[in-house]
């Protein structure tokens, strides 16, 4: 109860192809993260599932069922938006109550539904507020309440967490998580933060420019990137990406290494080079380094390591770590 | 922001700014103080200002002699109705127009506009003719249909405008929570538009009351809004300016309060958002 | 941002404001044209026929036309010009800070809100009265001659009636530009060394030049058709003193009964007021894309 796939689905504003054409398949109680940068189609792609947005053409089917020309309110999906999109003239009770009562529940199911929602979500204090009188995290919540009271098919996230600060961000991710362990519904999630993909995904899918770069669950897209595009897009610190003569070396057009497969070493070491930036995190320490044949590389060594800005360091590359990508960007 | 402003630069602006109301405000002062006058005293010169015996026998007078309330009633119904009608027209339009923009939206916006800035007298005579034709001259009917045209571009635009505020998502979210395009309007977008919607409507009420060319010249004795009602003291002269101004007063005092509420929307309403 | 359904929706949802307004604005208008290209007389039923261009001829080459667009320029100008300065000065002085400042300001823009035909006949009988009214008493407490406004300076009184009714206007949307100044610009100016006139000159003003432009648009298109003000006050006379083309179509269709000549004059008018319009136009316009 909850399947989605998408078959040649492309999308076009006037004469702009904005999504040339994706083919993607979603299990039931699958959470699925559509991440790329901003303006690569995924928001489009969700709006497109919601039935918010045609497509031009392609089809999409929801349990195996044609729901390409289905008015969004007839494909059983929920959708939170980034805006939380609450209403504002209705209370935090009329606002999760809203789409039992647009579909014409009971009156007693309706209130028996919210406060179980409600409670759910920890809204149960406010119920008599207004949006405006809610901190951000709450709104979120309401939003989640929202929809979760229908028992959609799946949900649809749009970047929810973008308008949260750092901390919250944080404590709203694990909420999310935690949900679909409970309700085991299918979640679409679209994102911009790799972290946010890498940490609540059970298969990520990374778009560019409409397409699709690579599907997969979270290690193996951090395990086997296919392409450059991806092999930046995930983990953070950025993977180093060298070309030129320490490319050719390993016979490729551009060779990768992730910052946390670089040995760092005051006295020895293959690459040489002069610190520029020092980043303390306590945990980890970032070093970026100028390194001599190589250009700026970024190491990331566990714990502290002792160094300031201008001193030398070698860096080692650790062997079998190596990413390698020919002149189209491909791996190889 | 929060700098100290000296006593004496604020009680100078104080008095200059009091003067500057006070003369302003004079010839409707003055209408408010004649309504309470006789006629006799209305002529006096030099003029009595406060200290003379206020009457309000040039209320009962005008009311008793001209059947005032039918002319009231006149203004009312065509104002109200006009703008009520004008808003049933215009609120999907503006929905349309502020949520499902086409390329075309902002040219059928741009000759709405513009058809407000017909002049009048370049549609007076076929009007007029229709108009005898029909048998509309001098109804009720007729210059709620005159006014409802009007104003409606105005309308339009500035719904418009007040719907351009209301984010998008907050309405695909009742989409997706299962509101069919009645109960998106009815439910979700008029609830959140009312003071935008009740700011239209205030404005062209106003506006609608005090239209003075159609209603000029498309009634006589019976359908005669206050506009019109009152014109007809310009041709005695000289003798009747407390019942003048007694009609007078009563005409403007409503509007006059709906304008003072009104007066931020006043300004977006007339420069079709241009200015906010 | 939509779907087909919401798009077909759209358009049903617009189209009864857009066909009444189509039917309101060319029915009436192609029948204008029509008609002024006949001889067409109300006092003479049956005897319409073609008339070609006379009745253009007729209308352009009368004395009266003249008169009545040299009177619709000078009254929209002076409108104008009054307007503006004033409108400028309240605006500036509703700005500050001072006691009571808020009842000022609805005393300021009450008349805007009283209807052409009160304040012209407030004008006129009260204020203007050669012999009771107050400006003569005025006056004649200064030992002056007290001055017949209407009979000697019809359009100068017309055009003062008009400019009380629109100071309000002016004023309002100054107001409204000024006060949305950023205050950080001119406290930077004042950073910069601008004196208080330097800060006028180079800040407030530059960013009150759109809602002036929007002044002189907007009560231009009004101005243009300004006929209540002049119908209770002066008839358009004496003479043809106070007549501006609006009052002079009118003139020619409701009290001489000639269609022919009163819509060419009305196409007349139409043709003046596009030629602001079209200013108008772009300049919402643009700013609708902003």
């Amino acid at each position: 109860m909850g399947s989605i796939t998408l078959e040649k689905v492309s999308k076009s504003f006037g004469t702009t192809k904005v999504i040339p054409q994706i083919d993607l398949d979603i299990a039931d109680g699958e959470f699925v993260v559509f991440v790329g940068p901003s303006g690569c189609g995924k928001s489009t792609l969700l709006r497109i599932i919601a039935g918010l947005e045609d497509a031009t053409d392609g089809t999409i089917r929801i349990d195996g069922a044609d729901a390409t020309r289905e008015a969004p309110a007839k494909r059983g999906l929920s959708m939170v938006f980034q805006s939380y999109a609450l209403y504002p003239h209705m209370s935090v009770y009329g606002n999760i109550a809203f789409p039992l009562k647009m579909a014409g529940e009971a009156k007693a199911t309706i209130d028996d539904k919210v406060r179980g929602a409600a409670k759910v979500l920890n809204l149960t204090d406010y119920l008599d507020r207004k949006p405006r009188q809610l901190s951000g995290g709450q709104r979120q919540r309401v939003a989640i309440g929202r929809a979760i009271v229908r028992q959609p098919k799946a949900f649809l996230f749009d970047e929810p967490l973008s308008n949260l600060d750092a901390a919250l961000r944080v404590n709203m991710r694990l909420e999310i998580s935690e949900l679909h362990h409970q309700l085991k519904t299918t979640m679409i999630y679209v994102t911009h933060d790799q972290v946010e993909a890498m940490t609540m995904a059970d298969k990520i899918v990374v778009l560019n420019a409409g397409r699709i770069e690579q599907v997969g669950s979270p290690l193996e897209l951090y395990r086997n990137p296919k392409n450059l595009f991806v092999a930046g897009f995930i983990g953070s610190p950025k993977m180093n990406l060298i070309s030129g003569a320490a490319a050719a070396k390993e016979n490729a057009a551009t060779i990768g290494v992730r910052p946390e497969h670089i040995g760092l070493s005051k006295t020895e070491g293959p690459w040489q080079g002069k610190v520029t930036v020092v980043e303390h995190l306590g945990a980890d320490t970032f070093v970026h380094a100028d390194v001599d044949g190589v250009g700026p590389v970024t190491a990331r060594a566990p714990g502290e390591f002792p160094v300031k800005h201008g001193e030398q360091v070698f860096l080692t590359p650790e062997a079998g770590k190596i990413y390698r990508f020919g002149d189209n960007g491909a791996a190889l | 922001m929060a700098r100290a402003i000296s006593t004496r630069r604020k009680l100078t602006f104080t008095a200059i700014g009091w003067l500057v109301g006070f003369v302003i405000f004079f010839p409707i002062l003055w209408t408010v103080i004649t309504s309470f006058k006789t006629e006799g005293e209305a002529i006096a010169s030099p003029p009595h200002f406060l200290f003379f015996d206020w009457t309000l026998d040039s209320y009962a007078e005008v009311q008793s002699r001209s059947n005032y309330l039918k002319h009231v009633m006149n203004s009312v119904i065509i104002s109200f109705g006009s703008t009520f009608i004008a808003l049933l027209i215009a609120i999907p339009a503006a929905w349309a127009m502020a949520f499902s923009p086409t390329k075309r939206t902002k040219d059928i916006l741009m000759w709405m506009l513009s058809t407000k800035m017909l002049p009048p007298v370049g549609v007076l005579v076929p009007i007029y003719l229709l108009y005898r034709d029909w048998g509309l001259l001098d109804t009720r009917l007729g210059l709620v249909i005159v006014l409802t045209m009007i104003n409606l571009p105005i309308i339009v635009w500035m719904l418009y405008t007040y719907f351009k505020e209301i984010p998008g998502e907050i309405l695909e979210a009742s989409r997706m929570d299962g509101a069919s395009l009645a109960k998106e309007i009815i439910y979700v977008l008029t609830p959140m538009a009312v003071p935008g919607i009740a700011s239209t409507l205030l404005l062209n009420i106003i506006l609608a009351w005090n239209e003075a060319f159609w209603t000029l010249n498309l009634t006589a004795a019976n359908a005669a809004p206050l506009t019109a009602f009152i014109a007809s003291y310009s041709s005695p002269e000289g003798l009747f300016w407390a019942k003048l101004s007694a009609a007078s007063t009563l005409a403007i005092a409503p509007i006059l309060i709906l304008g003072w509420f009104s007066q931020r929307q006043l300004v977006r309403g007339l420069t079709f958002g241009a200015v906010k | 941002m939509a779907t087909l359904q919401t798009r077909s929706a759209a358009r049903l949802m617009m189209s009864p404001a857009v066909l009444l307004l189509f039917a309101w604005m060319i029915v009436p208008l192609a029948m204008t044209l029509y008609f002024s290209f006949l001889r067409y007389n109300l006092l003479m039923p049956g005897m319409e026929e073609w008339a070609g261009t006379l009745n253009y001829h007729y209308f352009l080459t009368d004395p009266a036309f003249g008169t009545a667009l040299l009177n619709t320029l000078l009254l929209v100008g002076g409108v104008l010009l009054i307007t503006l300065a004033g409108g400028t000065l309240l605006a500036l002085l509703l700005d500050q800070p001072f006691f009571g400042q808020g009842i000022v300001r609805l005393l300021v823009i009450a008349p805007f809100f009283v209807m052409p035909t009160v304040s012209a006949l407030v004008w006129k009988n009260m204020l203007m009265h050669p012999v009771y009214g107050i400006f003569a008493w005025i006056a004649r407490s200064l030992g002056l001659q007290p001055v017949d406004w209407l009979n000697n300076l019809p359009l100068f009184s017309v055009t003062m009636i008009v400019a009380w009714q629109w100071l309000p206007f002016a004023t309002l949307i100054l107001l409204t530009a000024l006060q949305s100044l950023d205050e950080e610009q001119k406290e930077a100016a004042e950073m910069d060394g601008a004196g208080p006139i330097s800060r006028f000159v180079y800040i407030v003003l530059p960013h009150l030049a759109r809602a002036m432009t929007v002044v002189v648009l907007i009560e231009t298109i009004f101005l243009l058709s300004v006929f209540a003000e002049i119908l209770v006050t002066t008839n358009g006379g004496p003479g043809n003193e106070s007549t501006n083309i609006t009052y002079l179509v009118y003139a020619q269709a409701l009290l001489q009964f000639d269609v022919g000549g009163a819509s060419a004059g009305g196409i007349v008018a139409v043709i003046l007021a596009n030629l602001v319009a079209i200013f108008l136009i772009r300049l919402i316009g643009k700013n609708l894309e902003a």
